[in-house]
């Protein structure tokens, strides 16, 4: 709890507030789940329902829905009336910014907090995009997967603006952490949706690139793989046609590291039509225990080591396998079409 | 490997009915109904909803309801889809929807749903798929699916698939087990599972499974038991839950029990609360755990109380 909260008044002390007869919570005639509070938290509480169930819309009503929040940031009805009272009150919003702003510093993963933070932004209109942008920013200083700042973001490149630094923000927070799936996500936001980009087929080659670059970084790394595979989203003949996704393969494959991806991705081409080079047959041998090098298939060989290492989903690359001949038909048939 | 705490678990949820200072209860005040629909689901997949007084319990939540017919997380606190859906599955769970003013609840929802097909949570207009989630679950329950534009709120969750075939709260925001969860669950309620990616959802789900067995809710993230909820009945529903270690997944739900005094955690050895209570035990009946009953898992209430409510 703040320190400016071990010094509180209580209310019933507060020679402003002796008008007001407090409203206990009615749990009803028998409470299912009878609560005890803190006593200040109680005595709040008591006030706002006072003041809430007089509907009113006063400066010392808004500083005490400012209390019960700070007691508890998580109820909706608190943060309700508070909306109604800066609407009556015309309050000065950048206040309002403020007040959010220190409480997100204490706790960023309250639904409440970022929607109330995007009614104040609504309302200011594009003149608050930058500081909102900020805003998440810091919040991401501490936690970089915020769901709930993301999602802000987001809302507020839609909205408000600000997209000019965006991309440039996503390599920066991937430069931190290259792990970071909410930065990936967000990358592909950005070059699926930034106004200025002309999306995804003119920036694919630069983005196929700069991908390729983080997954040999590390090739574990979930996130850039499905990221790869996005990038190619609806035009799989150049995801099939495209050398450097088979090249990544073979490095992947030979470079003695977890390939589970590599080889996902590799299946993937495979069904789709691709007919793998030599070396990557080479590869994909010297990953096979002789005593299985059985299956003649090229795909079937991919499942058969996915098997091997990723036992957790084995019945997943079991299943992969067994449908292996349908989507190679399906995969030529699309091909042709093309 | 251990064993469900059945009894410890009963004794644990009928005992935060009844406890005094405990601060917790006091900063969860305003969503209470949410617990009581957590502890109740609880209590009766473990076949001890009997144990609980019926009446008061209805009586309750049924002061939590407002003039507009939506529903507050406890008496005097407003209205939004979030408790109203767990008021309508504690009525399901008694069978006692028929006391509610049917059109009226589902006029309350209705006028939640934007032009294009999304769902506000309460008046104040905060969109998710969570939302979109509540409003078709709540509305199916009551057989209210007409009262809504269904087409369009279908089409606003395909808005928000993923290049990874996962779902986000809104168009654009990153995949998340638990918004997947809302989304799958409300294009299975209204019979839409076919615009799902099920083979590449499938994948990324169950790469959700980490060494320890546990699921998380994203890459890189810590597994977590309301992920054996989340996860587990997305798999489900698109049929492909043999593509996880299901055995591992039940060890690891298992050594998030508090074996002496009851609850689950979300991790092992953390502290136990109701919400992780309901998944780890809701994740155990999805996994056909003995002596549970079955759980549906797009509507998140017990087989047996679905079928009574649709197939009279």
């Amino acid at each position: 709890m703040d320190s400016d909260e071990d010094e509180r008044i209580p209310l019933s002390q507060r020679p402003e507030w002796s008008d007001i007869t407090p409203v206990p919570q009615d749990d009803g005639p028998n409470p299912v789940v009878p609560i005890a509070y803190s006593e200040e938290f109680a005595e709040t509480m008591d006030y706002f329902r006072a003041v809430y169930l007089a509907d009113e819309r006063s400066h010392r009503a808004l500083q005490l829905t400012s209390e019960a929040i700070h007691f508890n940031a998580g109820n909706y009805t608190v943060w309700q009336f508070r909306r109604v009272i800066l609407e009556a009150l015309n309050a000065d919003l950048h206040d309002e910014l403020e007040f959010v702003e220190h409480l997100a510093s204490k706790n960023s993963k309250n639904y409440q907090l970022w929607h109330h933070r995007r009614w104040v932004a609504e309302k200011l209109g594009s003149e608050a995009a930058g500081r909102e942008l900020e805003f998440t920013k810091n919040i991401f200083l501490n936690d970089a997967k915020n769901y709930h700042a993301w999602s802000h973001r987001q809302w507020v490149l839609q909205n408000l603006g600000g997209w000019e630094d965006e991309l440039a923000y996503c390599d920066k927070l991937l430069e931190d952490d290259i792990f970071n799936n909410s930065a990936w996500n967000q990358r592909y936001f950005v070059i699926t949706r930034h106004p200025g980009l002309g999306g995804i087929e003119g920036i694919r080659d630069s983005e196929v690139n700069y991908t390729i670059k983080a997954i040999l970084t590390k090739p574990e790394n979930e996130s850039p793989w499905r990221y790869l595979r996005g990038l190619y989203k609806n035009n799989m003949k150049a995801f099939v046609t495209d050398s450097k996704v088979s090249t990544l393969c073979l490095k992947v494959l030979t470079s003695k590291v977890n390939c589970v991806f590599a080889l996902s991705l590799l299946l993937d081409l495979l069904v789709h039509g691709f007919e793998p080079t030599q070396d990557l047959k080479n590869a994909l041998e010297s990953l096979i225990p002789e005593s299985n090098n059985l299956d003649s298939d090229v795909a079937a060989r991919v499942c058969l080591v996915l098997e091997i290492m990723d036992p957790m989903r084995v019945n997943y690359w079991r299943w992969r396998k067994s449908s292996l001949s349908s989507h190679v038909e399906d995969g030529v048939k699309n091909l042709s079409v093309h | 490997m251990g064993q469900l705490a059945a009894e410890k678990h009963t004794k644990y949820i009928l005992q935060i009915e009844k406890k005094k200072d405990d601060i917790e209860s006091a900063l969860t005040e305003h969503l209470r109904i949410n617990g009581a629909y957590w502890g109740l689901t609880t209590l009766d997949i473990l076949g001890n909803l009997k144990a609980v007084e019926q009446e008061a319990v209805i009586s309750w939540v049924m002061s939590c309801q407002h003039e507009s017919g939506g529903f507050g997380g406890n008496i005097g606190h407003d209205p939004h889809l979030l408790y109203t859906l767990s008021a309508i599955q504690i009525l399901s769970l008694f069978n006692k929807t028929q006391i509610l003013n049917i059109p009226k609840v589902s006029t309350y929802i209705s006028t939640l749903q934007n032009k294009d097909g999304s769902f506000s949570g309460d008046k104040w207009g905060e969109i998710d798929t969570r939302f979109s989630y509540l409003a078709i679950c709540s509305l199916s329950l009551l057989n209210s699916l007409d009262k809504i534009n269904v087409e369009k709120a279908v089409e606003y969750i395909i808005s928000c698939k993923n290049l990874d075939g996962g779902f986000g709260c809104t168009p654009g925001a990153e995949s998340h087990s638990g918004q997947i969860f809302c989304c799958v669950g409300a294009l299975a309620i209204t019979g839409c599972l076919h615009y799902v990616d099920k083979d590449l959802l499938g994948w990324w789900l169950c790469e959700r499974q980490v060494k320890s067995g546990g699921l998380n809710g994203r890459p890189e993230k810590l597994p977590d038991v309301c992920y054996s909820w989340w996860v587990l009945s997305s798999l489900i529903m698109i049929d492909r839950v043999d593509w996880i270690d299901k055995e591992k997944l039940v060890k690891f739900i298992l050594e998030c029990q508090d074996i002496e005094n009851g609850g689950i955690s979300d991790r092992p050895d953390d502290a136990v609360d109701v919400f992780h209570t309901y998944f780890g035990v809701a994740g155990l009946s999805l996994l056909e755990y003995p002596g549970l009953k079955a759980i549906d898992p797009a509507y998140a209430l017990p087989v047996d109380v679905i079928n009574r409510l649709f197939l009279k």
